[in-house]
């Protein structure tokens, strides 16, 4: 039973976190590709950014003395949040929209996205060194364990605050975002242009302000995921850059402009990841002893050494490019 | 359009005379060698994407596997190796390799046999993970038992020029992989099909340590001319012996560069450049005046390929260290994308240019950044203010964000480049 609990902690929770993680990157990354069309490889020191952004804000709250019951990296998420999405309209204005209104091709607008992935690193770096921060230097991380009532178990289910909050964000924005795109005026009109931008342009609807509300609501997953990527490990100017294309890869199985698909994709390559190394040699030792005398169940039987994890996601999105390119819900195409 | 030509290079070339002045002559001359090598990756580049449009984000990948060439290569032989059981067990794992390798190509033909469908998807998968197995049941104890018995393979002694051209033979056939999975995409899904090729690469060899000694690194590698060393053994004073070795090794840089850009510029002027152009202005026209695409396409992937890899071996063997953690996404792949783009894509002259001038530029911010640093740290510190902390870090830090400053510079105002390509209607 201890084994199975050792299961749950390794591949179901640090699954579902890791999947949260990529959604909420590869969201925004699918909605910026279905409405301006480009692959945009700033996300992830967007996300970064957020991340310091919340990072000061909450040191600046700790300075004035103040203390909540939740982490305040997380109480001041709204806050970083308005931040970022500020701080992502006025990248679009300065970088992307002068572009744009020259007609340039997405893929000019891809090296641009470059650029600016450079310049915010640099910045970062500049400003904070290349230190690893900690949202927890001056309050304690809280471990929540789960003892389970079953016989023969004696391992809790255990995970850490931060980690239950951002599974609960995701939950929260996945379901906010499909009723904005679905019920609301500006939602709907964000999927009549990442389906077809000329058409939305006669229909009537305000194509700028769907730029805007994109880069808004972009930025603030963005800072989301970048704050609760920093709260679950630790804070570094590498940050996100380093997963920025697993979020990609999330974003393309589940099929580019579609932000079901990114969602689904970000969970399904959470999984693979967290299952692609686990050892399962682990699951079959309490059968041992029934084993006939021939079959020795050897040490290891994890799919690829945890060297590779990363590499699972890249493999996956090799595979899909190939087998399937439009992903696993059809996506947009230009 | 020619007085801009020389412009560019005159005034490329007072820059590096500054640069002589205020630096020394030693450090010019091993900036000029890298910048040359970073140059030939440009004009891999262009052929790429200049020639033939085709999106790579993988140029980090095709480095590495020709630093790898040349280290395994022109390193010297490791007897312990060789003495070993260790190239036998090898050998069984290229057997079993090759076994899984047939089990995946009769799989994937397995509809002749009446299984079509689902099943067929069925049975493919099945092959390659059985193929992974058995090839897994070989590597892992080879890998295991070369690394105690001793160390890595080591390398095979052969003189440097066969490794860079060794580095160029193995990331032509990369190239042809990448190309071959990759080249059907559109331009965003090649981008990222070819950073996540490029990423498996660099994980993996980052971690056979068997092969390359992954995070352990592997130096000295030999040079293909004498070294500062040999200089010294003949009477050289160390500065001298410096200088003298760095600069053979840039005349062997130089030529390469020169006799690659001669090629280079032959071909673009030929009919071969010509179709290429069409190809990528137009493929569906080009496809239905007879040319073959794709193949066309794959050709020049792979074309591009050899010079990254020449390249990445040049840098290599000069720095004399292999280390296959010291390649970053930054350093290796965007830097050079700046570096064509600056310059003039479509241009070998423009590659050229803004090879060299762009790692002028990314090896200057540091100390420029320093100097810069240290004047509004005197004057904060005089306003009262307290001066600014750990500036040498700092400023290290500048470089990426100068080079973002440029290219989105350089895409806003020059989208076209320092040296635009001269495009001949009537010719």
């Amino acid at each position: 039973m201890n084994d199975l609990i050792f299961f749950f902690n390794q591949v179901m929770i640090g699954g579902v976190v890791l999947g949260s993680i990529y959604a909420l990157g590869a969201v925004g990354i699918t909605l910026i590709f279905g409405i301006l069309r480009f692959a945009h490889f700033a996300h992830g020191d967007m996300m970064t950014m957020g991340g310091f952004v919340a990072f000061v804000l909450a040191t600046l709250v700790a300075g004035m003395g103040l203390a909540f019951p939740l982490p305040t990296g997380f109480i001041v998420l709204p806050f970083a949040m308005v931040i970022a999405a500020g701080i992502a309209l006025g990248i679009d204005k300065g970088f992307y929209a002068p572009l744009r209104a020259r007609g340039a091709r997405p893929v000019t607008l891809l090296i641009a996205s470059i650029g600016v992935t450079m310049m915010i690193q640099g910045l970062i770096r500049l400003f904070f060194g290349t230190s690893t921060r900690s949202f927890f230097d001056t309050e304690p991380k809280t471990l929540i364990r789960i003892d389970v009532p079953i016989e023969g178990a004696t391992r809790p289910i255990s995970f850490t605050e931060p980690q239950l909050l951002l599974v609960i964000l995701t939950l929260i924005a996945v379901v906010a975002l499909h009723f904005f795109l679905t019920r609301s005026r500006l939602g709907k009109g964000m999927r009549a242009m990442a389906d077809n931008p000329d058409l939305a342009k006669v229909s009537g609807i305000n194509t700028k302000q769907v730029v805007r509300v994109t880069w808004i609501i972009a930025g603030g997953l963005a800072c989301m995921a970048g704050t609760m990527l920093a709260l679950d490990v630790s804070l570094k100017p590498d940050l996100a850059f380093n997963i920025v294309l697993p979020i990609f890869a999330a974003a393309i199985v589940g099929g580019l402009g579609h932000a079901y698909g990114a969602i689904a994709g970000g969970f399904l390559l959470g999984f693979a990841e967290t299952m692609a190394v686990f050892n399962w040699a682990v699951l079959l030792r309490p059968f041992r002893d029934n084993l006939p005398e021939w079959l020795e169940i050897p040490s290891s039987l994890a799919l690829v050494q945890s060297e590779y994890k990363l590499t699972v996601a890249f493999i996956i999105l090799v595979v899909v490019l190939l087998v399937r390119p439009t992903g696993i819900f059809k996506g947009a195409s230009t | 359009m020619t007085t801009r030509y020389i412009a560019a290079f005159a005034g490329l070339f007072a820059l590096i005379v500054t640069v002589a002045v205020f630096m020394g002559t030693p450090f010019t001359v091993r900036l000029l060698v890298e910048a040359f090598a970073f140059a030939l990756i440009a004009m891999g580049l262009n052929i790429q994407w200049g020639f033939g449009g085709l999106f790579n984000f993988g140029i980090l990948g095709m480095m590495m596997v020709g630093g790898f060439a040349v280290t395994f290569v022109s390193f010297p032989v490791n007897m312990a190796f060789w003495e070993s059981d260790g190239p036998l067990m090898l050998g069984q794992t290229l057997i079993a390799a090759l076994i899984g390798a047939v089990l995946v190509f009769f799989a994937h033909r397995v509809q002749r046999f009446g299984i079509t469908g689902k099943w067929r998807g069925t049975v493919i998968v099945l092959a390659w993970f059985i193929a992974y197995v058995i090839f897994r049941s070989q590597m892992d104890p080879a890998a295991t038992y070369i690394i105690r018995e001793s160390g890595w393979v080591g390398g095979l002694g052969l003189p440097v020029i066969l490794g860079w051209a060794f580095g160029g033979v193995l990331a032509a056939g990369i190239g042809y992989l990448v190309g071959k999975v990759s080249l059907g995409l559109r331009a965003d899904y090649l981008a990222i099909a070819t950073i996540g090729i490029a990423e498996i690469l660099r994980a993996v060899i980052k971690n056979v340590e068997w092969l390359t000694r992954g995070t352990l690194t592997v130096s000295p590698i030999p040079w293909p001319v004498p070294n500062p060393q040999a200089w010294q053994s003949w009477g050289a004073d160390p500065t001298t012996s410096f200088i003298y070795a760095r600069a053979g090794y840039l005349a062997l840089v130089v030529a390469f560069v020169a006799v690659a850009l001669f090629l280079i510029h032959r071909a673009y002027n030929a009919p071969w450049g010509r179709m290429m152009r069409a190809i990528r202005d137009n493929y569906i026209a080009a496809g239905s005046m007879g040319k073959d695409v794709t193949g066309r396409q794959l050709e020049i992937f792979v074309f591009g390929s050899v010079l990254m890899g020449i390249g990445g071996a040049m840098l290599v063997s000069f720095v004399g260290i292999y280390d296959p953690s010291s390649y970053q996404p930054i350093n290796h792949t965007f830097i050079i994308w700046v570096m064509l783009i600056v310059g003039g894509s479509g241009n070998n002259f423009g590659a050229l240019f803004g090879g060299i001038f762009i790692y002028i530029i990314w090896m200057l911010s540091e100390p420029l950044s320093q100097a810069l640093f240290q004047w509004l740290s005197m004057f904060s510190s005089d306003m009262g203010w307290g001066r600014i902390p750990d500036i040498e870090s700092r400023s290290v830090q500048m470089r990426v964000f100068v080079l973002g400053l440029v290219i989105t510079i350089a895409l806003r105002f020059a989208p076209k480049g320092i040296l635009p390509e001269r495009v001949n209607r009537n010719g």
